[in-house]
Parts: structure tokens; C-alpha cells; sequence
């Protein structure tokens, strides 16, 4: 079987994975970080997107081997300590959650959003969100979270 | 924040307790949990929507890599997966009820029906060795559509010789065929309630475990009501004894109904971990739950109207054919007739109704509760009736509806199909979202559309629903098999602080703070100081479960009655302490205090001289702190409200936008207002989504055509608008808290709003129906055909 080793989260890590393992089974069996989730088989509902040199990825598209080298950011790596990120802090300031499931790859879609747009619209906003789906909160709430966290991160 | 309202308790917005898990990746759901020494099941399921099985083939696949067991329908010999609800025929027998096997016994009727596990040491191994079994069948013809299902030429279950598992009916029908016979105008129409599927975000899993030492059997599983599967796994397909069977639903990814009802799944791990002494994890592919959750809806329905010269409605009859798929699942049976056609007087006065309900099995996936569960088909059916008639006699929308409204000091209020209401005020909930959708401003918004070639359209639903299921007696009246109040004990430690541990489950809805509020608010302690536990039958006493927008009006009213108790038995300590009588002792802020005096006691002393009874009525009262409570609710609670939808359709490509969505709710008081608006929200784009979105489709051989997310439209974020929401307040009458339930409100007064946009945006184009959902296709041809 490869070895595979990549930085995730700031730590450097291997493991011996099959080569069809995809990177996200590897982030929640090998790593044991499961807050990155498995919404779907089709590459559609974004529950498992991830960082991964610093540009959204839907991790359960990508092979762990594909990632050899890379440096990833899992919802585990977004706060500081306690101290929420801007943008996770915005999802509990605006409701923006209520199960839980797809908010992991909901924020980290969202980071990546506001890091290419200072100060998204309504609109930007809605259709940056195109990838991922989440059936709890009509996007309402997680569109105004969005915006919050956006402005709090220096747009 | 009502006046009085502290910043914690009843009335605010207090931010969720369970959030910052959830945002930082520390959420527990059931894939997150692993057992030593587990292992992994591929659950092989049949590819034909009807085939006898022949034979079974497993010896290449037990010898496979890393394979620990296979099992048949023929190693599991079990108990049938049970119905929780007899529902007669109107002849009075009961319901056909087929078997319901956990793994298939001799036949598979739809595409996705178990028919082996195979465990293994990895996943891929599981599935790598599954594709080595190999089943011999014998393809038989499906009946798919309803149809033909009620033509009962091809049988889903040959044993009952029809496809009709019961013909039921509501109502006088001699009676209200005379009120139509008398009636100025009539309106008919044919309504289809589109087939639905949930789509929770987490897909369904199960591990399941077994302590050979003690010979206790855990099962870990996304549900809404662990209690409820312990009960219906345990007692009636494993044969396991409660106290030897623990269920876990822990952190859960959205429920919608689809996780309310005891899967095969979880009893084939729990059966097969037994056989094997490992864990065994099961965990859907979003494919699998295409194919295997219950799905929703699905009713054919012919509707009539009689209305009197003025617009009064005189009598509604309705027949329907509800699908129940191949199985009856756990509440099915009482989707379409006790929450659906019950419903049908809606917020009017209508004096007589007949309603007749056809359960028809066809070799699809099961069908039963789905976010609204039968009031949704409810108000779509009346909604559309209503806008129809309105726009055959002549009458605005708003004035149909106000000349038939039940007024507001007619509560409680006793509706010709078995319901009484008990408070509501429907002018005020109209004449709010009147307001809030600036609906005087409609007729100019229209002409600019108009200039810019779009046809705008508004749409109007004034509905009611039933929910805080449910009074246990007329449960039990009407064919329900378990009762439905709810529990709650209410655990004071030694210190002060409190933990609730509430039969209610929370899979998105915010238990943790909703209730965390009202025990604060109660007991007078910080919010902080509460933690409110739930989800685990090794916990937590009992429970019913989350469903049908019970667990304030249910649960919420339990765990008020257990604080009631804690509150009088530390009256009785501060008492005893302060050398008072109990009837003197005052309880306000936290405070116990003798009337008239300042002679007082915190609530952590009075805890802690609980736990070290030494100054205590040794003779009148047990040491400890810790009460519990059942609370089986009076009647249903009665939500209802306004929703006003705005849309705009491109003529030339029948797309529709909803440019703006109005809600204005009465759901009771309201506890957390936040939480309030983010349940509606959430309901209405469920609501939105299966009114323009959202259909299940399957071809003529069971074969299902919207497998996936690429092929099931769900919302997503561009495709819906910001939304106005807002509450209307008339109190419960029955319950102390004065709540009636939001978490259905949104998916239930919806779907006709759109719908009745649309086909307002239309109308002058000849268009008189657009079924749901309405996408571009579909308003194409209505347009094309009314034009021809």
C-alpha cells in the first residue's frame, strides 16, 4: 500500500493508505479528525470540503494520494485555541446552523469565499454557495452569517 | 423580549449551546463513533423493484479477504419489522399488514429492499466480497405507478390479494353529497401531492454492539426517538428485553421524519453483532438513502368544494390514494388519514366534510412522515380548492378567505373531522402578512415586471396543523400502538447545578438552549448551571421522541412539570430550615423566601442541604433532589398561520423566481425567537423546494430516476430568496407553557403559496393549474397548453 504524507492542520502526518482511499477517509479514519463530513457520493453537497494548499476542495473528490505534499486545513484547524475564526464566530452570532452536518464544509467554503471577496453580495454570496447544500436553515441565516463573518475578517 | 424577559430565559434569542461543537469539527454523530474491534457491513440490496429470489450464493464471498460473516434472509430469522399505527377500514377490519422482513425472505419488492449483510475487517473488503454473492432471480412485474396499483392486477404482496391496505374514510358521505346537491357553485380538481425525499444531510448510519459478559446489546443509530426503536427492535423483531438493549442516537444530522421509523439496518447490525460478538458500523451512501429512506408524500387526490351564492364554503369531499411504498413503515398508516384528512377544515368553518383514503402498496421505497407529514398534502389540497374557487366565483383571495375564516372568539372551536381547536386568531396572522409582504404595493410591482417581460404573480396560504402529538387516549382511539406523551427528569446535584435528561431528541432544533431557557427561567439559575442531556436509552429514563413539532408542547411541558416538583419539595427543605411552613415559603430569582420576611435561601443551599441532610424533615421528605415527570398533553396544539409568496415566471422558459417569501406564524409562545425563525425558515425552503424543485421519479420498472443529488433538485442557496417572517401570539390552551410547535409550520403552509403565485402569474395566460414541482418544464407546457 502508498505511504502517503501531507501537513494537516499545521502537523505533519503519514499513513499507509490504498490507493483508491480517498482524502477524506484518510482525514476522518487514519487522522481521526471526523469533523469533515460525507454528505453525499456525487460531489455535490460540500459537507466535505477542506483546504488543501489553500484553495477550497471537496475531499471526498480527491484520492489521498493526490494530496502527497499538500498542506490541508480541516474545520479542526480554523479556530485559534478558544477563539473562534471570524467566521465560525458569525455562524453562532447569526443562527446559521441547526444540525450541524454540512457546517463544517459550510465554513470552510465560506472562508475561502470571503478570502476572494472583501465584501460579498447578497448575491455573491448565494451563488459562492452553489456547492454545498444544507437542508436545516433555508441558507437565510447562513447567508447573513456569511456576510458577518466577511466583514469580521477585514473586508 | 417580552417585558420581564431576562436575558437567558423565555422570550431571547439566547445563542445555541450547541454551536461551538458543531463549528469546530467536534460534533459526535454516529460515523464519528468507533468500537474496538469493529468492524464494517455492506448491506448488498436488490437491483429489481419485484423478483423471487431463488437462490443465494454466498460461499465466494464468505471466503473472501478479510470477511468475518455473510448473512441471508435465511440465517435471520426474526421478528417483522412492525407498523405503530392500526389504522380500519371504513368496514371496520384492520389494515393489511404484511410481513416486513429485515433481510428478504424469498422475494424483493423495490429496487434497494436488503437482501445480505456481508461484514468484514475494512469497508472495501465488505464490498469487494459483496460483489462475489451472487443472487439468483426471477424478475416479476412492478406496479409503480397508483394507478395501477388500485387496479390490482400485478400484487406487491400476493398473501393479501390487493394492493389496498385499507379504504378508510371521514365523514358522512350521504350527508355532504346533499349539501353539494344544493350548492351554487361547485370546485372540482384533481391535486397530486408530489413524491418527496428527505435528504437529511447525514445519511443514516448504525453500529451495532454486543457484550458477550453481560449479554447486553448497544445500538448506536441516527434516530429521532431511541426509545421508540428500543421498543420496536427489541420487542417485536429481535425479541431483546429493554434492560438488555441500549440505543444511542447521539449527535444527529438532521431528522426531518425520515429518522423516526426503526430501519432494517439497525436490526440487522444489532442482530448480526449478537451472532459475530464484534461491532459492526453500517453507514449509508448518500445512493443508499435515495433508495432506502422512507420517502414522503405521494398522494393522488380528487378534491370538491361546494360554496353557497356569497362565497361560503358548504361541504368538502375528497378521495385519495396515498402510496405507502412496499411496506407499511412505522407511522405510515396514520400520515393520510389521522394527520392528513383531520385536517381538511383547515382555518374555515366548512360544516360538513367527507374524506375517503385509499393505502396502496406499489414496489417502491415505503412512504410516511415527512417534514408535515399529511398536513402539508392537507393545506396543498384545501389552499389550490380555495384559490380555484376564488378565481370561478369572481372573489379576491383575501376575501374568500376572510368570509370563511373560523373567527377568533369561536375557540375552542370543534371541526367536522374529529379536531377541536383550541385558540388561533387567523384575521391576525392574514392581516400581519398582509403587511409584512407590502401587498398594496403588488399591483405596481407587477406592471414593472410586466415591462420588463415577466409575469409576476402572488400566491396566498392561510393554513392550520395539528402537532404536539399527541394526546395518548385518542392516540390509542384512533389505532396508534404506543402512547405519546413525553418524559423529563430533572436531576438537581448537590451543588446546585441541574442536568435534564429529556425523552425529546435534537437533531438540528436546539434542545440543548430552548430547554436549557426554560429550566434557567424556571428554577432561577443561570442558564450555564443547565445541561440537558438526551439520546441514550442507558441515560435517559424514557422518551417518545422528536417528531411532529412535540418537543416543547410535549417535552418542554415535562420537564416544567418535574421543575414544579423540584420547586415544591425545596419549598418543603427551605421550610423545614428557615423554621417556616411550607405554604409561606415564596420562590422568586433563584430565591426561596419566607413571606413578608428576609429570612431566605438560595437554590444551591437548599440543593446542598438536600444531598447533607443534616437540618432536614427527615420524617416528611427523602434526601436528594431529583424529580422525574410524564406529561401526556390534553389535545394537539394548533399552529397556524399566513404565508404570501411572491413570484415572478419567464414566460418564454417557464423558470420561476420567488423574489419574495412572507410567513407570518402563530406557533405560541414563543421561547427562543431565534430559534423560532430559523425552524421556519428552514421549513419553508423544504416547502419551496417541493413546490418547485423537488420530485421523486421513478420509471415504469421501479427503477429509481432521481438517485442522486445530481439528479433530485435540493435547494440550494441561489435558488431561494431572503425570507419575512414573523409570529402572531394566541397561547395553547392547554399546556402551562402556552406553546404549540414550529418545526413544521414553514414545510406545511408553503407549497400552495408558491404554487397559487405561479398560477396567479399565469392566469391571464388561460393557466389554471401548474402541478408541483413547477419547474421550467412543466410551466412551459402549462403555458403551451393553455395557449393551445
Amino acid at each position: 500500500m502508498p505511504t502517503v504524507s501531507m501537513t494537516v492542520n499545521g502537523k505533519a502526518v503519514s499513513g499507509e493508505v490504498e490507493s483508491r482511499t480517498l482524502l477524506v477517509q484518510f482525514i476522518r479514519e487514519h487522522l481521526e479528525l471526523t469533523g469533515t463530513h460525507v454528505g453525499c457520493d456525487t460531489s455535490q453537497c460540500g459537507a466535505c470540503v477542506v483546504h488543501v494548499n489553500g484553495e477550497v476542495a471537496k475531499s471526498c473528490t480527491m484520492l489521498a494520494v493526490q494530496a502527497e505534499g499538500a498542506n490541508v486545513t480541516t474545520i479542526e484547524g480554523l479556530a485559534n485555541g478558544d477563539d473562534l475564526h471570524p467566521m465560525q464566530e458569525a455562524f453562532r452570532n447569526n443562527h446559521g446552523l441547526q444540525c450541524g452536518f454540512c457546517t463544517p464544509g459550510m465554513v470552510m467554503t465560506a472562508v475561502d469565499l470571503a478570502n476572494k471577496n472583501k465584501n460579498p453580495s447578497e448575491q455573491q454570496i448565494r451563488e459562492g454557495l452553489e456547492g454545498n447544500i444544507c437542508r436545516c436553515t433555508g441558507y437565510h441565516n447562513i447567508v447573513k452569517s456569511v456576510a458577518e463573518g466577511a466583514r469580521n475578517m477585514g473586508g | 423580549m417580552p417585558d420581564g424577559a431576562t436575558n437567558t430565559g423565555i422570550g431571547a434569542s439566547v445563542k445555541r449551546v450547541e454551536d461551538k461543537r458543531f463549528l469546530t469539527g467536534k460534533g459526535n454523530y454516529v460515523d464519528d463513533i468507533n468500537r474496538p474491534g469493529q468492524t464494517y457491513a455492506y448491506i448488498l440490496r436488490s437491483p429489481h423493484a419485484h423478483a423471487k429470489i431463488n437462490s443465494i450464493d454466498t460461499s465466494a464471498a464468505k471466503s473472501a479477504s478479510g470477511v468475518v460473516a455473510v448473512f441471508t434472509g435465511e440465517d435471520m430469522q426474526v421478528g417483522s419489522i412492525p407498523c405503530g399505527w392500526q389504522v380500519d377500514s371504513a368496514d371496520g377490519t384492520p389494515m393489511r399488514e404484511p410481513g416486513h422482513p429485515a433481510l428478504a425472505q424469498g422475494k424483493v419488492r423495490y429496487v434497494g429492499d436488503q437482501v445480505a449483510i456481508v461484514i468484514a475487517d475494512t469497508l472495501d473488503q465488505a464490498k469487494d466480497a459483496a460483489e462475489k454473492i451472487n443472487v439468483d432471480y426471477t424478475p416479476l412485474k412492478a406496479v409503480v405507478d397508483l394507478r395501477d396499483a388500485l387496479a390490482d392486477t400485478t400484487l406487491v404482496h400476493d398473501e393479501i390479494e390487493t394492493n389496498i391496505s385499507y379504504d378508510w374514510a371521514i365523514g358522512d358521505k350521504a350527508e355532504v353529497d346533499a349539501v353539494f346537491d344544493g350548492a351554487a357553485h361547485v370546485t372540482k380538481m384533481d391535486i397530486v401531492n408530489n413524491r418527496l425525499i428527505p435528504n437529511a444531510m447525514e445519511p443514516r448510519a448504525a453500529i451495532g454492539d454486543f457484550d458477550r459478559a453481560s449479554g447486553e446489546y448497544t445500538l448506536y443509530t441516527t434516530t429521532q426517538n431511541p426509545h421508540v426503536i428500543r421498543l420496536l427492535m427489541g420487542a417485536f423483531v429481535l425479541s431483546i428485553p429493554e434492560h438488555k438493549l441500549r440505543v444511542v442516537a447521539p449527535d444527529v444530522g438532521g431528522g426531518f421524519g425520515s429518522k423516526i421509523f426503526h430501519y432494517a439496518e439497525e436490526a440487522i447490525t444489532t442482530w448480526a453483532a449478537g451472532q459475530i460478538a464484534r461491532p459492526i458500523k453500517w453507514t449509508a451512501e448518500r445512493s443508499e438513502s435515495f433508495i432506502t429512506d422512507a420517502h414522503g408524500r405521494d398522494h393522488l387526490s380528487h378534491a370538491e368544494l361546494a360554496l353557497d351564492a356569497n362565497g361560503k364554503f358548504l361541504g368538502l369531499r375528497v378521495e385519495t390514494a396515498a402510496n405507502m411504498g412496499a411496506y407499511l413503515s412505522t407511522f405510515a398508516s396514520a400520515v393520510p388519514t389521522y394527520l392528513h384528512a383531520t385536517l381538511l377544515a383547515g382555518v374555515y368553518t366548512t360544516p360538513v366534510i367527507y374524506c375517503n383514503i385509499k393505502a396502496v402498496f406499489t414496489n417502491t421505497v415505503p412512504v410516511d412522515a415527512y417534514r408535515g407529514a399529511g398536513r402539508p398534502e392537507a393545506s396543498y389540497l384545501l389552499e389550490r380548492l380555495v384559490d380555484r374557487a376564488a378565481r370561478e366565483t369572481g372573489l379576491d383571495q383575501v376575501d374568500i378567505r376572510r368570509r370563511n375564516f373560523i373567527p377568533s372568539d369561536a375557540f375552542p372551536y370543534q371541526t367536522p373531522v374529529a379536531l377541536a381547536y383550541d385558540s388561533g386568531d387567523y384575521e391576525a396572522t392574514l392581516s400581519s402578512a398582509l403587511k409584512l409582504a407590502e401587498v398594496d404595493g403588488f399591483a405596481a410591482r407587477k406592471a414593472e415586471a410586466a415591462g420588463r417581460g415577466k409575469k409576476r404573480g402572488l400566491g396566498y396560504s392561510t393554513y392550520i396543523e395539528a402537532c404536539g402529538v399527541a394526546p395518548s387516549a385518542v392516540a390509542g382511539a384512533l389505532g396508534a400502538r404506543a402512547g405519546l406523551y413525553e418524559s423529563a427528569e430533572v436531576r438537581v446535584h448537590p451543588t446546585g447545578s441541574v442536568t435534564v435528561f429529556t425523552g425529546s431528541h435534537s437533531h438540528g432544533q436546539g434542545h440543548e438552549t430552548t430547554f436549557a431557557q426554560l429550566v434557567s427561567d424556571q428554577l432561577g439559575i443561570p442558564i450555564e448551571n443547565v445541561d440537558i442531556s438526551h439520546g441514550d436509552t442507558g441515560k435517559v429514563q424514557f422518551g417518545m421522541g422528536t417528531y411532529g413539532s412535540r418537543s416543547l408542547a410535549v417535552g418542554g411541558e415535562a420537564i416544567v412539570k418535574a421543575t414544579d416538583k423540584i420547586i415544591s419539595k425545596a419549598k418543603k427543605i427551605a421550610a423545614h430550615v428557615l423554621e417556616a411552613s411550607a405554604e409561606d415559603i415564596e420562590f422568586a430569582g433563584g430565591n426561596f423566601t419566607v413571606a413578608g420576611t428576609d429570612r431566605s435561601m438560595a437554590f444551591g443551599e437548599v440543593a446542598l442541604t438536600a444531598y447533607v441532610p443534616h437540618n432536614f424533615p427527615h420524617e416528611e421528605l427523602e434526601p436528594g433532589l431529583d424529580e422525574t415527570a410524564f406529561y401526556d398533553p390534553a389535545n394537539f396544539t394548533f399552529p397556524g398561520g399566513c404565508h404570501i409568496c411572491e413570484v415572478e415566471v419567464d414566460p418564454d422558459t417557464g423558470t420561476v423566481e420567488v423574489v419574495s417569501f412572507t410567513a407570518v406564524d402563530d406557533v405560541g409562545r414563543v421561547i427562543n425567537p431565534m430559534i423560532v425563525e430559523g425552524q421556519v425558515h428552514g421549513g419553508v425552503a423544504q416547502g419551496i423546494g417541493q413546490a418547485l424543485l423537488e420530485g421523486c421519479s421513478y420509471d415504469e420498472d421501479g427503477q429509481l430516476l432521481t438517485g442522486s443529488f445530481m439528479d433530485y433538485a435540493m435547494p440550494r442557496a441561489h435558488n431561494l430568496p431572503s425570507f419575512k417572517v414573523a409570529t402572531e401570539e394566541t397561547l395553547c390552551a392547554h399546556n402551562s407553557l402556552g406553546v404549540k410547535g414550529c418545526g413544521e409550520v414553514g414545510a406545511i403552509g408553503s407549497p400552495p403559496a408558491v404554487i397559487n403565485a405561479v398560477v396567479d402569474a399565469l392566469a391571464d395566460m388561460g393557466v389554471t393549474d401548474v402541478a408541483m414541482p413547477a419547474t421550467p418544464q412543466t410551466v412551459w407546457r402549462a403555458i403551451q397548453t393553455a395557449k393551445s
